[in-house]
């Protein structure tokens, strides 16, 4: 263990977006098994939290990791604008093949947000609700294909 | 190895502003943040010490110790302060959550004789907070 101390900051963003829990890999009766309510074909949504963690060193002139306009900027154009009011099965790309869990949802949000310029992005938590929390950090994304 | 988590809550103000910045540049990079007369926040510190329990007292440390040592470190240096002003570790440097949390760290890890300081999670408001750990002590 490096002497070295570590300095992250974690900051919480906010959407609301709908979502059905299916797949096209499974049967209909396959389906309403394994996904119970959140397989209703309408699908339903949820107010989700996303914590962003990133970090690296302090800039002694400003105290700051990242300056957090900037963080901010970004993660609202690439996640909070992109997610914000859709629905993920129907509204993005990227759940046409993969069923939007959470599981999910918050690896596509990490994928999104590596690009940050200003820090090293550390680890993403999405709570889909008060009681069910997602966190990845990223191990080996680039060769993880969706599960479902 | 178990881990125990202390929480306070501590009510400060600060003002970011960096004296080698141009007047512009202070309010470009700070924005509020460089108001004048500064701004304050509720600031929540979480503490968590790793430890072996002790056999005979089950305990990684006293709890009332800690709460103690988070008394006189923290409360009495910080509550009801001017950051910039009146707290003399805090002086040249930006009051930032992130040096707040080192200063806070520094300040806590000598006096930990129990155990040993793992984790100081700083939080400005519910969607904001630094947090300082041991490189290679995952966060």
């Amino acid at each position: 263990m490096s002497d070295e101390l570590k300095m992250e900051l974690g900051r919480r963003y906010r959407f609301a977006a709908s979502h059905r829990l299916h797949s096209e890999k499974l049967s209909e009766e396959e389906n309403c098994r394994i996904y119970g309510k959140c397989n209703n074909p309408y699908g339903h949504g949820h107010n989700y939290t996303v914590e962003v963690r990133v970090s690296g060193p302090v800039d002694p002139a400003t105290g700051m990791i990242a300056n957090l306009a900037d963080l901010d900027a970004f993660v609202n154009r690439e996640v909070v604008e992109a997610f914000d009011h859709k629905s993920f099965n129907e509204d993005m790309a990227e759940f046409r093949e993969q069923v939007p869990t959470t599981e999910n949802v918050c690896i596509e949000i990490f994928r999104r947000l590596k690009a940050f310029p200003k820090a090293r992005l550390e680890r993403v938590r999405v709570e889909e609700t008060s009681n069910n929390a997602f966190e990845y950090a990223g191990n080996g994304i680039q060769d993880r294909r969706a599960i479902r | 190895m178990v881990y125990l988590t202390r929480k306070i809550e501590f009510s400060a103000s600060h003002r970011y502003h960096n004296p080698a910045f141009s007047v512009g540049e202070n309010k470009r990079i700070f924005g509020k943040c460089n108001n004048p007369h500064g701004h304050g926040h509720n600031y929540t510190l979480e503490v968590t010490i790793a430890g072996e329990p002790d056999p005979v007292t089950g305990m990684v440390l006293d709890l009332k110790q800690l709460k103690e040592i988070l008394e006189r470190e923290v409360m009495q240096r910080m509550d009801h302060r001017f950051l910039n002003y009146e707290v003399a570790e805090l002086k040249d440097q930006i009051p930032t959550c992130e040096n707040i949390a080192r200063v806070i760290w520094k300040l806590l890890e000598p006096k930990i004789t129990q155990g040993r300081l793992y984790k100081v999670r700083l939080y400005e408001s519910p969607d904001l907070f630094a947090e300082c750990y041991r490189d290679g002590a995952a966060g």
